[in-house]
C-alpha cells in the first residue's frame, strides 16, 4: 500500500512540475501562437499525471466511493477537450490577424490560403 | 511531516496559478487572456482533486467536472465571438 502511495506522490510531484514549466512558456513565450501551444500542450501532460497521481495516493478508499472512476471521468475528459479549445483558439488568433513572431520562418495556412486549397474560409 | 510532497506539489500549483495571473494581466491580445484563464482553470482543477484527496471526500470531483465543462464551453464560446460574432 505504502509503495502506491509513492509511486502516486511521484505522479503528482511530475505533473505539477509540468504544469509550471507551462506556466514559465506562458510568461515567456514571444507569441501568441507559441503561447497557445505551451499553455494547452503542456498544462494536459500535467494534469493528466497529477491526476492519475492522485488517483493513485488514495488507494485506501477505492473501495468505499467511486474514486478511480471519477478520475478516469476527468482524465477522458481533459484528453478530450484540451487539444480542441488549444485548436478553435489558435483559429480565431489567426482570424483576428494577430502577426506572427519575427523569427517565425515557416506559415503553412498562409500558403494554403494562397493556393486556395482550403474548404472552407477562415475568416468570415 | 506526512504529506510534505503534496504540500510542496500546492507550492508549484500556487506558482502556476500567480504566473497565469500575471499573463492575464499583461496579455496583449484578448487570445492571451483567454488562454492564461484555461491554463489557470486545468491548475485550479489539479487543486481541487488535491483538495479532495487531503479532506477524504470523493464528491469534490464532480465540482471539478462540472468547473471543466463550464470552462470549456467558456472558451469555446469567446474564440467564435472573437472569430464571427456571435
Amino acid at each position: 500500500m505504502t509503495y502506491i502511495k509513492i509511486v502516486g506522490e511521484i505522479f503528482l510531484l511530475m505533473g505539477s512540475f509540468s504544469l509550471f514549466v507551462a506556466a514559465i512558456g506562458l510568461l515567456r513565450m514571444p507569441d501568441v501562437y507559441n503561447r497557445v501551444q505551451t499553455g494547452t500542450k503542456a498544462s494536459t501532460l500535467g494534469a493528466i499525471m497529477s491526476f492519475v497521481g492522485i488517483g493513485l495516493l488514495a488507494v485506501d478508499h477505492w473501495d468505499e466511493s467511486n474514486w478511480i472512476g471519477r478520475v478516469i471521468v476527468l482524465i477522458i475528459f481533459i484528453i478530450l477537450t484540451n487539444p480542441v479549445s488549444s485548436h478553435v483558439l489558435m483559429r480565431a488568433a489567426y482570424a483576428m490577424k494577430i502577426p506572427l513572431s519575427d523569427i517565425t520562418t515557416v506559415d503553412k495556412l498562409k500558403e494554403d490560403i494562397d493556393n486556395k486549397v482550403l474548404e472552407e474560409p477562415i475568416d468570415e | 511531516m506526512n504529506n510534505i510532497i503534496i504540500y510542496i506539489a500546492l507550492v508549484l500549483l500556487m506558482l502556476t496559478l500567480l504566473a497565469g495571473l500575471i499573463r492575464f494581466v499583461k496579455g496583449p491580445s484578448i487570445v492571451d487572456r483567454v488562454v492564461a484563464f484555461d491554463s489557470m482553470t486545468v491548475t485550479s482543477l489539479v487543486v481541487i482533486g488535491v483538495i479532495a484527496y487531503l479532506s477524504n471526500r470523493a464528491i469534490y470531483f464532480d465540482v471539478a467536472v462540472v468547473y471543466g465543462l463550464l470552462s470549456f464551453l467558456g472558451v469555446i464560446i469567446v474564440a467564435k465571438y472573437i472569430q464571427r460574432g456571435l
